[in-house]
């Protein structure tokens, strides 16, 4: 099983995680701050954490950059109350593998989960919209042939994330573009790479526009 | 007004300008480029011809002083900008300066010309000149609080400058004006000396100063607590408006909403509907785009609520590129309701995905559910007219809507519209 760790400064949410995920995955702790959550990612190394955006201390985004020194094999989803898209984009270029919202399905969460957990990355329909819209523009003229690769989305990974935003799964988006699940994922991590590397200045004003709270 | 100024000052000017002191290029008082570009030839020749002409017994000094007084400057009355101000705020002492020097040149010539007053009276003339030049020239010119926005054509209000900006110009004044008055007290002194009565009057002023120092001391704590409070008091003014409207704001909704989950926590569905309308306009008032259903992605925002309060569905909506709504663009919104409906309507209870993108050519909206779906070549009679009001609609405004469905599959709505007709 999965082993899962929650981190979120409201207990009561973090019990409503935990009724949601008992008996599906391995939870092996919470956190409720950064510092505890440093401090329980280093000595449980789990494979998935829960990670919370709005915490006291630098939230999220401190988190994943203090913790993934000592586990290096933990991977981050971001489960947060806002869909700004300061946040979205300022948790993912940090280093999470994905990005839901709190209001998600338990089923959907799971899933979001095994697919975290399978090296693979989570965008809900609305973190796909901010990529669209982030990438929208031509590519900013760059010195390298691969800075001006990872500014720009393919067709193809357009494709793909438009699918994803109008709430098709990603079995679904293979079937309908005669590709297979694995060709979709991958097109999904690249857009990730790109998400979390390109110097686009949308993505670093988004970044940059996050208040630490 | 920059605009306005950088244009009338632009390299070429055929239809001859108006005669003004120009003081965006000015050295003194802008006579000099005014006059150049008044007549249309370079400032700098100009200014040539008025110290060859001063140089020459001093005609030139005074042609300029009556151009000064007779010309009017180019912007009078006009609010400066921003970063103009810091420019005045030293123009101004260059100006006490030219006024104090343009006396004393006066006097001067008239000396070389034979008509001489004493010393007492020159220097005490120019220094007063000088003074009362800055003094009046920073009296007659409105505050900073007193500039008017500029007129309502330029299109948004000029927003109000910081207060850190305020407190600098305030300091600058103020520093002008200790300028001017010391200006004005050594002429006064000056003259004083001069005619050798200032003992006596050093005895008054001694007695003046220590009583002024005194109250001074006695009040100068006072003063300065009272300007203090009044400055907290102004902050503590602002943070407690933004604070009520908070408040308010969070009384109409969410203490609202709140009452309303409390009498109805036995119907589950009542309270995910309440929570979730609840959600959506919480989040909207905290991105700012609350209100306003000008633009596709407020519209389909608002339009997802209204059908989540009537169906109990929920309605997820992501908009790619916003944009504003023209009437062809409400056509495709007034679709996309039909079809957010239905889905809501036939959609079994799943969630409502709707994706619009505005793009380069056209816009496209996206409207699915994962209902049963059906076969489009048998479709039911009741949904015919429903689909007609979308199809229908779309062609008529020069776009086209597609139906994907299959049985178990879920309906999908695409809806395009081409920017032209």
């Amino acid at each position: 099983m999965t082993r899962v760790a929650i981190v979120d400064d409201h207990g009561l949410f973090r019990a409503g995680v935990r009724a949601e995920l008992e008996g599906h995955v391995d939870l092996v702790g919470e956190a409720a701050s950064v510092d505890e959550a440093v401090a329980l990612v280093a000595a449980q190394r789990p494979d998935v954490v829960l990670l919370d955006v709005h915490m006291p201390d630098g939230g999220g985004v401190a988190v994943i950059q203090r913790a993934a020194g000592a586990a290096p094999e933990t991977l981050f989803l971001a489960l947060s109350a806002s869909d700004a898209a300061e946040d979205v984009i300022a948790t993912i270029r940090a280093g999470a593998r994905g990005y839901v919202t709190k209001n998600i399905a338990t089923d959907e969460l799971l899933e979001a989960i095994d697919r975290v957990r399978g090296g693979d990355a989570v965008f809900s329909p609305r973190l796909a919209g901010f990529v669209l819209d982030a990438f929208a523009g031509p590519a900013p003229a760059s010195g390298g042939a691969a800075d001006t690769d990872l500014d720009q989305l393919t067709a193809r990974e357009r494709e793909v994330l438009r699918h994803i935003a109008r709430g098709y799964l990603y079995k679904e988006i293979a079937l309908r573009l005669g590709i297979s699940a694995k060709t979709v994922e991958a097109h999904v991590s690249a857009v990730l790479r790109k998400l979390q590397l390109s110097n686009r200045h949308e993505l670093s004003r988004w970044a940059a526009e996050r208040r630490l709270d | 007004m920059i605009g306005a100024d950088m244009a009338a000052t632009g390299t070429a000017s055929p239809p001859r300008e108006p005669l003004r002191r120009d003081r965006e290029h000015k050295y003194i008082a802008g006579v000099c480029s005014g006059l150049g570009r008044h007549l249309g030839v370079d400032p700098l020749v100009v200014r040539i011809a008025f110290v060859a002409a001063a140089a020459a017994g001093g005609i030139g000094l005074l042609l300029y002083a009556a151009v000064w007084v007779l010309i009017p400057a180019d912007d009078a009355g006009a609010a400066p900008a921003p970063e103009q101000r810091t420019r005045r705020g030293r123009a101004a002492i260059e100006v006490a300066l030219g006024v104090g020097l343009l006396t004393l040149s006066v006097l001067l010539t008239m000396r070389a010309l034979g008509l001489w007053f004493s010393d007492a009276i020159v220097w005490t003339v120019a220094l007063l000149a000088a003074g009362g030049g800055l003094l009046w020239r920073q009296s007659l010119r409105p505050t900073p609080a007193e500039v008017s926005p500029p007129a309502p054509t330029v299109g948004l209000p000029e927003p109000p400058p910081a207060p850190e900006e305020l407190r600098r110009e305030r300091n600058r004044v103020l520093s002008r004006n200790g300028i001017g008055i010391a200006l004005v007290i050594g002429a006064g002194v000056f003259f004083l000396y001069a005619t050798g009565s200032l003992s006596a009057a050093r005895d008054a002023v001694l007695a003046a100063l220590v009583v002024a120092v005194v109250l001074g001391i006695i009040f100068a704590p006072w003063v300065v607590r009272l300007m203090r409070s009044r400055d907290a008091e102004r902050e503590e003014r602002i943070r407690s408006q933004a604070r009520a409207e908070m408040g308010a704001h969070l009384h109409d909704s969410v203490l609202q909403t709140l009452a309303l989950v409390q009498k109805r926590a036995d119907d589950p569905r009542a309270v995910a509907a309440l929570a979730r309308t609840q959600e959506r306009e919480l989040r909207a008032w905290l991105a700012g785009r609350e209100g306003g259903h000008d633009r596709l992605a407020a519209a389909l925002e608002s339009l997802a609520g209204e059908i989540e309060r009537a169906h109990g569905v929920p309605v997820e909506v992501v908009v790619v590129g916003d944009r504003e709504l023209d009437s062809r663009s409400e056509a495709l919104v007034a679709a996309a309701r039909e079809a957010m409906v239905n889905a809501a309507k036939f959609g079994g209870g799943s969630t409502v995905d709707v994706y619009a993108e505005a793009g380069d050519g056209e816009l496209q909206v996206f409207v699915r559910d994962r209902g049963p779906g059906f076969d489009p070549a048998a479709v039911p009679g009741d949904r015919r007219g429903v689909r007609e009001s979308i199809v229908g609609r779309m062609s008529r405004h020069g776009g086209r809507a597609t139906i994907h469905s299959a049985p178990g599959a879920g309906t999908e709505v695409e809806l395009t519209l081409p920017q032209t007709p």
